[in-house]
């Protein structure tokens, strides 16, 4: 049975770059707590000799040449959205203090 | 009922009986007179009309006009579109303009289909009732004190309330066949792959298609052949069958439906269960052999969804960090800061639950535990299909345990609500088709029959579904 302490889900959070309110964290204590309790029931399944699945249709190494592909949108029209742009490029806010 | 069937609506399009644009401005006086539902988040009204102009020149000059001439559709807000914002319903995509089109919005307007307006969902299609969305629910169609099922809540509500012939919706783990059975519509998730998924905001990458929610099974039919084909821009689309889609075969003689043993159990509504019987015995009666069939590994399904489905969610959402486009926090201290304030505001509760989910799963010391023993019993429910597939055509259940339940009932409980899907992520898990047809109504609510096929079986699928359909119109 996974439960699921006040600092738990607060390093959780960080490592999901979420800044969880007290109420969150209190929330998601339990909340998180009864999904992975359900969840465990696969742990007593017997899966001996299975491999992994991890693609449904059989396709293997889809590659294409390795050459320009012209995907009709502009550079300019992909920035439109951008929140903060400088001398062309994406603003961020500093990194180290 | 003011929509015919798609091909006889573009036959009276092209013969000039109407135009593109009279069934856009119908099509808009629809949008209008059923506000209340809030199936719609945003109308592309203006691009519509134009489009419907040009649709209509070309016909007066006699130059073709597509498969699809003239016909309004609405796009789940999770399709990248021209013409209004694409928000996913969340607040961290509220202001975000899409640069190009998906790839399934661009082969269905190549074939004079029209984007009428974008439909409400679960933010990111996290959910099963449209309660998730950032703005607000939307109502059941056939009762507004009910959910219209969910994620694709809008599409669904939007078909039932006459407001398009057809609705484009997206299904990680039912989120087309759910909505489809609570509002009484024919819903579609094709064979994994099928469908290009470029320019669809990502939820769970080995699970998500993208299918019609529609009046009838033709119409469906025929959506699905105007999208499906390999994609460059998806690496892994499939190669469509040669034949048409929407050229359909009802003959039920020498079919063999399977019954799942598994979905027939004391947590099956008493009600559904018997429309679900009725089904089987419209079935019997027309000729198809019934045979019962188990898949052991069933009861497993939503267990393994719910770890690899929030995995590949708190991977896919990432990307949201408020630096490149959409919801930003100027205010932050920090980079840091900026990713997390962003997030925080952006994200709805189940987003967050998800991520946090996803994130702990795919950690250092729980991934062989959690995620990689959840790929494995996948590997397990794969192999039951591929057995029972020997042994019959098809599979047949209901789409969903019981009919659409109140707004509200679900909300402070998430793992009630993951229990909604219960009937429907298997299919998704395992990469097959399947269909929820209407099988009637209970109380008033509708409810659906859910219909399964082999992978890459869609048109079989197609076609049994239209068997139903006339059996019991």
């Amino acid at each position: 049975m996974t439960k699921f302490s006040a600092a738990d889900i607060r390093k959780l959070a960080r490592l999901c770059r979420l800044r969880l309110t007290d109420d969150e964290v209190e929330r998601y204590q339990s909340e998180l707590s009864a999904i992975l309790n359900y969840v465990e029931q696969l742990q007593s399944v017997d899966v001996a000799g299975l491999d992994v699945t991890s693609q449904v249709t059989g396709l293997t190494n889809v590659v294409r040449t390795d050459e320009l592909v012209d995907y009709g949108v502009s550079p300019e029209a992909l920035l439109q959205n951008a929140p903060a742009m400088k001398d062309g490029q994406l603003k961020a806010k500093r990194m180290i203090g | 009922m003011i929509w015919k069937p798609i091909t006889e609506l573009v036959s009276d399009v092209t013969s000039g009986k109407t135009t593109a644009l009279e069934l856009v401005e119908r099509s808009l006086g629809q949008i209008e007179a059923t506000k209340d539902y809030h199936a719609i988040l945003a109308v592309t009204a203006e691009r519509a009309k134009e489009r419907a102009i040009a649709i209509d020149t070309a016909i007066k000059n006699g130059e073709s006009a597509g498969r699809l001439a003239g016909i309004p559709f609405i796009a789940k807000d999770n399709f990248l579109t021209f013409g209004a914002p694409t928000t996913a319903a969340s607040n961290i995509l509220a202001p975000f303009n899409a640069p190009y089109q998906a790839t399934a919005i661009e082969k269905l307007e190549a074939e004079g289909a029209i984007v009428i307006a974008k439909a409400n969902l679960d933010a990111f299609a996290h959910g099963s009732s449209t309660e998730n969305s950032a703005f607000g629910p939307t109502l059941n169609p056939h009762d507004k004190t009910r959910v219209p099922g969910g994620s694709s809540g809008g599409s669904g509500a939007a078909v039932a309330l006459d407001i398009a012939p057809f609705a484009l919706g997206t299904d990680t783990g039912g989120s087309i066949r759910l909505p489809a059975s609570f509002c009484g519509v024919v819903g579609l998730k094709p064979t994994y792959g099928l469908v290009s998924r470029y320019g669809v905001v990502a939820m769970a990458s080995s699970t998500d298609v993208i299918g019609p929610l529609t009046r009838n099974v033709d119409d469906a039919a025929l959506v699905l052949d105007v999208m499906s084909g390999k994609d460059q821009f998806d690496g892994t689309t499939i190669e469509r069958s040669k034949e048409s889609y929407a050229k359909l075969d009802t003959s039920l003689k020498g079919k063999k439906i399977g019954i799942i043993k598994e979905y027939f159990t004391k947590d099956l509504n008493a009600d559904v269960r018997q429309k679900i019987e009725a089904a089987i015995a419209t079935f019997k009666d027309a000729g198809a052999e019934i045979i019962d069939v188990s898949l052991p590994s069933l009861d497993l399904a939503l267990a393994c969804y719910y770890i690899i489905v929030p995995a590949e969610v708190s991977s896919n959402l990432s990307r949201y960090d408020g630096q490149r486009y959409g919801l930003a926090a100027p205010d932050a201290e920090d980079l840091d800061g900026s990713y997390e304030l962003t997030r925080e505001r952006g994200f709805e509760s189940e987003n967050k639950r998800r991520i946090m989910i996803g994130t702990y799963v795919l950690s250092s010391g729980y991934y062989d535990a959690y995620y990689k023993k959840a790929q494995t019993v996948r590997t397990k429910l794969i192999q039951e299909f591929t057995d029972a597939f020997k042994d019959v055509d098809f599979l047949l259940g209901p789409t969903a345990p019981m009919t659409a339940f109140k707004l509200g009932k679900n909300v402070d409980d998430p793992l009630q609500m993951y229990l909604a899907d219960i009937m429907t992520v298997a299919v998704n898990l395992v990469g097959v088709p399947a269909i929820s047809v209407p099988a009637g109504t209970i109380d008033g609510l509708p409810i659906g029959v859910q219909l399964i096929a082999p992978q890459r079986a869609d048109q079989q699928l197609l076609s049994l579904a239209k068997a139903y359909e006339e059996l019991t119109r």
